[in-house]
C-alpha cells in the first residue's frame, strides 16, 4: 500500500482494523477523540461494531465481554479515563484476556490540562489496578510506528493472553505523518485458537469460564506464580529499545521514550555538530523495561541524562538499571509544556561543564 | 418401564450450591436452566455472573460463563453480544450489584436495547459481605448498616427497578416475579421464558426483576422469609409486566397543550 498522510489518532484506528480488529468501545476524552470518530465510521464498513460506552468503566467492562467471546477488540482514552478502566484492566489480567488499549496521555493529576505528559508512566507500567500483575506497554515516537505497535500489540495480546498498552500523548494523536500499512502483514507471533472463550459449549467441550475469582488461597497462590511466569517471558522475550549513536563513542546518554525522544534526537544532532559525543537509546516497550540494554550503553558513557515529561518516573527504571554505576541527570517539563531541542543542548552542556547536579533516589 | 417426569435440566450442573437454607437462588438458577433447556439454546448460551451471593453462578449452569467486576455485567454481557450477535447472552445480578453499584451500566444497557437477557434478583439486602443496607432494603429493614431500620430520611427509599427501567423509551421486556411459593414460581417461569424468547428472536432487551428471600442476613428462618416477602416486599414491589415491546413506553407530555 502506498505511503499515506494520516493523523495519529485515525492510524491508530486504521492499524486496528488492518490487525483484524472488529470491535471498539469507548468514551469521549479529549485528546483522544479522534480514534472513536474514526472506529464509529470505520468498524460498521467491515461488519464490526462500535459502541459508545456510557462511561469509561463500562468500555473498558464492554472489552472484557468482547475478548472473553474470542473476538480482537481495543479501547482508547486518556488518562482520567484510563484511571476509570484501572479495575477492568486488573479483571483483563486476572482472567487473561487479550486486549488492546490505548492511552493518550494528557496532563495531571486530577482533571489537569488536555496537553501531552508522560505522567502516566507509573500507572502504566506498575499499577495499572489492583493486585499483582502486570500489562505489556509500547511507547511509539512517531505516526508510523504507532501504527506498526497497535498491530503487534493485538499478536503480543492474543499470544500472551494479556492487556496491551499503547503508551502516547497528544502530540502522537494529533500531529500528521505519512503511514504505510503493509499487505499481507505476517503476525509477530504463532498463534493458538482461542480455544478457552466463551462462544457457546456447543455440545463439543466442556464449558469455558472467564474468571479472575479464585477462593481458594493455594488455587490463588498457583494462579499467581502462572502469571508471573508469563510475565517473566514477556522480560525474557518482548523487550524493544533503539539506539542512536550508540555504536560510536560518547560521553553522554541520553535516555528518553515517546516524542520527548525525538526532540532528543534533534537536540543530539545538534551537539554532535558541535563535536560534542551523544549517544540517545530510546525505550520502546516500557513494560518490559530495557534495563540490560540501557546498562550496556551507560557503561561507556560518562554520565547518563533522562528526559521526561514528568516530575521524575521512568528515571527510576534508569537508576535501578544502573545500581548507582553512572551519575544520572534530569530534565523535564510539565504541565502540558514541551520539553526544546535548545533545553536538551543547554543541560548536556552544563552537564559537561559541572553545572548540572546529578539525581539520586533513595 | 418407568418415565422420567423430572429431572435435573441441562442447563444445571450436577453440582451442590453453597447457598443458604431458604435461598431462592437455585430456584431462580433452575427456573432459568429449564428456560434455556426449553429453547434449546444452552449450546450457544452464555451467562455473565455478578458479584455477590450468586457470584460462582459459573459453577452452577452447565453454559459457558464470564464473570464481571461488581455492577458491570450488564456491559460485560454488551461486549460479548456486540461481538457474537448469535450467541443468548444472560447477565444474573444481585440488587447491590444492579441497582447500586451498577446502576449506570443496566439503565445504558437497557436504553442502548442490548439484545440481552437480565436476571436480578432483589433481596432486600446485601448477602455475601453479611447483611448491609441495599438499595432495594425497605424502609425500617434492619440491616447491618442500618441497625435502627433503613430511615428513610437520609437513606432515601428503595429503588423499583422493574418500574424504573420500564421509563425508558427503548423498547424492552420488563417485568417482575416471585419464586416464594410454587405457584407464583410458575408465572416467574414464564416471565424469564418471554424475556428469552424475545432475546432469541433478537427483538430486544429483556429484564425479570425476581423477589428473592435471604433468610440468613433477614435474621429469620426460612418459613418466616416467604411471609416476610408476602407481607412486606409485594406491597411495594408487585408482580407483573411493566412493559414489553409492543406497549412500546408513555409519550412524553408537552408543557402546554
Amino acid at each position: 500500500m502506498a505511503k499515506k498522510l494520516m493523523k495519529g489518532s485515525e492510524a491508530i484506528g486504521e492499524a486496528a482494523v488492518q490487525a483484524g480488529c472488529k470491535l471498539f468501545f469507548g468514551y469521549p476524552i479529549t485528546p483522544q477523540n479522534e480514534i472513536p470518530e474514526y472506529m464509529s465510521m470505520r468498524l460498521p464498513q467491515i461488519g464490526g461494531a462500535f459502541v459508545q460506552a456510557e462511561s469509561e468503566v463500562a468500555a473498558s467492562n464492554m472489552i472484557y465481554g468482547a475478548a472473553g467471546a474470542g473476538e480482537r477488540v481495543m479501547t482508547s482514552s486518556s488518562s482520567p479515563g484510563v484511571s476509570l478502566m484501572s479495575e477492568a484492566i486488573s479483571y483483563l489480567a486476572g482472567s487473561e484476556l487479550p486486549v488492546v488499549i490505548v492511552n493518550i496521555v494528557r496532563a495531571g493529576p486530577g482533571l489537569g490540562g488536555i496537553l501531552p505528559s508522560q505522567g502516566d508512566y507509573f500507572q502504566a507500567t506498575k499499577a495499572s489496578g489492583h493486585g499483582d500483575f502486570r500489562v505489556l506497554v509500547l511507547a511509539p515516537w512517531s505516526i508510523q510506528e504507532a501504527a506498526d505497535l497497535v498491530q503487534d500489540a493485538f499478536d503480543l495480546a492474543d499470544y500472551y493472553r494479556n492487556p496491551v498498552m499503547i503508551l502516547g500523548d497528544g502530540l502522537i494523536g494529533q500531529m500528521m505523518e505519512p503511514v504505510e500499512f503493509f499487505e499481507g502483514r505476517v503476525p509477530t507471533k504463532e498463534l493458538e485458537p482461542k480455544t478457552w472463550a466463551t462462544t457457546g459449549c456447543d455440545g463439543s467441550r466442556p464449558t469455558n469460564v472467564v474468571n479472575s475469582l479464585f477462593l481458594d488461597p493455594e488455587e490463588l497462590e498457583q494462579h499467581n506464580i502462572h502469571l508471573k511466569a508469563k510475565y517473566d517471558r514477556m522480560v525474557a522475550d518482548e523487550v524493544r529499545f533503539a539506539g542512536y549513536g550508540t555504536d560510536e563513542d560518547y560521553d553522554v546518554l541520553i535516555v528518553a521514550y515517546g516524542t520527548v525522544a525525538r526532540v532528543c534526537s534533534t537536540a543530539m544532532e545538534e551537539l554532535r555538530e558541535e563535536g560534542i559525543k551523544v549517544a540517545l537509546i530510546r525505550p520502546v516497550s516500557l513494560y518490559p523495561f530495557p534495563y540490560r540494554a540501557i546498562r550496556e550503553a551507560a557503561m561507556k558513557a560518562g554520565s547518563v541524562l533522562v528526559v521526561e515529561l514528568s516530575t521524575g518516573q521512568m528515571i527510576e527504571d534508569v537508576q535501578l538499571a544502573l545500581a548507582r554505576s553512572r551519575p544520572v541527570h534530569f530534565h523535564n517539563r510539565l504541565g502540558g509544556m514541551l520539553v526544546s531541542p535548545d533545553e536538551v543542548v543547554a543541560k548536556v552542556k552544563a552537564m559537561l561543564g559541572g553545572q548540572s547536579e546529578e539525581v539520586h533516589h533513595g | 418401564m418407568a418415565e422420567t417426569v423430572f429431572a435435573r435440566p441441562e442447563s444445571l450442573a450436577d453440582v451442590s450450591t453453597h447457598y443458604c437454607p431458604g435461598c431462592t437462588h437455585g430456584s431462580i438458577h433452575r427456573l432459568v436452566a429449564e428456560v434455556l433447556d426449553e429453547l434449546g439454546v444452552r449450546e450457544r448460551t452464555v451467562g455473565i455472573a455478578p458479584v455477590g451471593c450468586s457470584v460462582l453462578a459459573y459453577n452452577y449452569f452447565n453454559v459457558d460463563f464470564q464473570q464481571a467486576a461488581h455492577g458491570r455485567a450488564p456491559a460485560v454481557a454488551t461486549g460479548v453480544k456486540r461481538a457474537r450477535p448469535d450467541l443468548i447472552v444472560f447477565a444474573y445480578q444481585g440488587d447491590g450489584d444492579l441497582a447500586s453499584i451498577g446502576m449506570a451500566e443496566i439503565v445504558h444497557c437497557a436504553n442502548r436495547g442490548e439484545k440481552i437477557t437480565v436476571v436480578f434478583v432483589n433481596n432486600a439486602i446485601y448477602g455475601m459481605t453479611g447483611g448491609q443496607m441495599a438499595p432495594t432494603t425497605m424502609p425500617g429493614q434492619v440491616a447491618t448498616t442500618c441497625q435502627l431500620g433503613r430511615d428513610v430520611d437520609s437513606a432515601g427509599h428503595p429503588i423499583r427497578v422493574a418500574e424504573l427501567m420500564a421509563t425508558l423509551r427503548t423498547p424492552a421486556f420488563v417485568a417482575r416475579a416471585t419464586v416464594h411459593n410454587p405457584l407464583v414460581s410458575i408465572h416467574a417461569k414464564e416471565m424469564l421464558r418471554r424475556a428469552f424468547t424475545y432475546q432469541v428472536e433478537g427483538t430486544c432487551f429483556s429484564l425479570v426483576e425476581v423477589l428473592s428471600t435471604c433468610p440468613t442476613n433477614w435474621g429469620i428462618p426460612p418459613v418466616e422469609a416467604t411471609g416476610w416477602l408476602e407481607k412486606n416486599m409485594l406491597p411495594y414491589y408487585p408482580v407483573g409486566i411493566f412493559k414489553t415491546p409492543e406497549s412500546g413506553s408513555r409519550e412524553p407530555k408537552p408543557l402546554v397543550d
